[in-house]
């Protein structure tokens, strides 16, 4: 279908770029995008993607806008506290950019839910806080097949990769085996965060998902980006794939999706 | 010898174990870092008995799990 003049104005900046183009931007706006996580890394991307048209958006939350969240979780204002953040968020998105679709799943993920959710959609963002979540998400995309950009930040460091079913390219299971057991790590309740990490981490995740859909530039696949603020230090990290790794080689140890025993959230409670 | 750390390059004694550079670069959460030697992931378990050579790339993975 042509795009209407509205369209056409709406999204110029971008159709004016060669690596987008019309073509392009109707990718976009054909795609399907799922956010895991309505918080500080979901809320920059969400909103960026929104803005960029991708046309249908589905964002998961079970939690409630607090106070505590609005340092970073920018697709929420105070007027929102104790509103769901899906709801505040598919406000915020529609607000924006009432040309898209946004779906809601007000529900944390669990092995029993999250293959149900992703299955209709051509990218997943992880926009989580807890390991048990971040390798359910990369278990059942692997398991299923779709691509997903994990991230994850703490103090004044963020890191994310990319993964696409392919089998030369590593997973996050290949990376790190298991999650961490509770308390060893420390979360960013426990650590701190500065909120402009989730917004740049968060708009990385945003850029990998439309490099995704139109095709432009490479992945982060094969890599981990690192980014520390404080030294202001920018770099990929080559990953290897695991021949061993639990999910994605040739004789996998996890063969059904797995609820880690770390509660689902604790940033809020 | 000279290795590169992280991306930097950096002056070590010869014969140094990845154990031995991951407490001379105090590395936080020592049992929790993934490393790479050369693009190659090294076991957790060889930590103490894999030696670092001169040119050498070594990588230090952190878990991050924030994002809400």
């Amino acid at each position: 279908m042509a795009l209407s003049n509205e369209q056409l104005e709406r999204y110029s900046r971008h159709i004016i770029l060669k690596d987008i183009g019309v073509k392009g931007q109707k990718k976009l706006l054909d795609a399907k995008v799922l956010i895991i996580g309505a918080g500080g890394l979901g809320a920059p991307a969400a909103l960026y993607l929104a803005a960029a048209g991708v046309g249908t958006i589905g964002i998961a939350d079970a939690d409630t806008v607090d106070l505590s969240n609005l340092q970073r979780q920018v697709i929420h204002s105070t007027s929102d506290i104790g509103k769901p953040k899906v709801e505040s968020a598919k406000e915020s998105m529609l607000a924006i950019n009432p040309d898209i679709n946004v779906i809601t799943y007000k529900e944390f993920i669990y092995s029993k839910n999250i293959l149900d959710i992703i299955k209709d959609y051509d990218f997943v963002l992880d926009g989580t806080d807890n390991f048990p979540a971040k390798f359910l998400i990369n278990d059942a995309c692997v398991k299923a097949k779709i691509p997903f950009c994990h991230a994850g930040i703490i103090r004044f460091e963020g890191q994310l990769m990319t993964w696409v079913p392919d089998s030369n390219v590593p997973c996050y299971r290949c990376v790190f085996k298991e999650p961490p057991p509770k308390d060893a790590v420390p979360t960013c309740r426990q650590a701190g965060v500065i909120g402009a990490m989730a917004g740049i981490i968060g708009c990385l995740q945003a850029m990998e998902a439309i490099k995704y859909i139109t095709g432009a530039g490479e992945l982060l696949t094969g890599n981990l980006l690192i980014y520390d603020a404080l030294s202001n230090d920018f770099r990929k990290a080559k990953i290897p794939k695991n021949k061993n790794c639990g999910i994605c080689s040739d004789n996998p140890t996890v063969t059904e999706l797995i609820d880690y025993e770390q509660p689902p959230c604790e940033l809020n409670k | 010898m000279k290795i590169t750390v992280a991306g930097k390059l950096k002056e070590y004694s010869d014969g140094l174990t990845v154990k031995q550079l991951i407490e001379a670069e105090e590395v936080e959460n020592p049992l929790y870092v993934t490393v790479t030697l050369n693009d190659e992931f090294v076991n957790s378990e060889d930590f103490d008995k894999t030696v670092i050579n001169d040119g050498n790339v070594i990588e230090f993975l952190y878990f991050m799990g924030g994002g809400r």
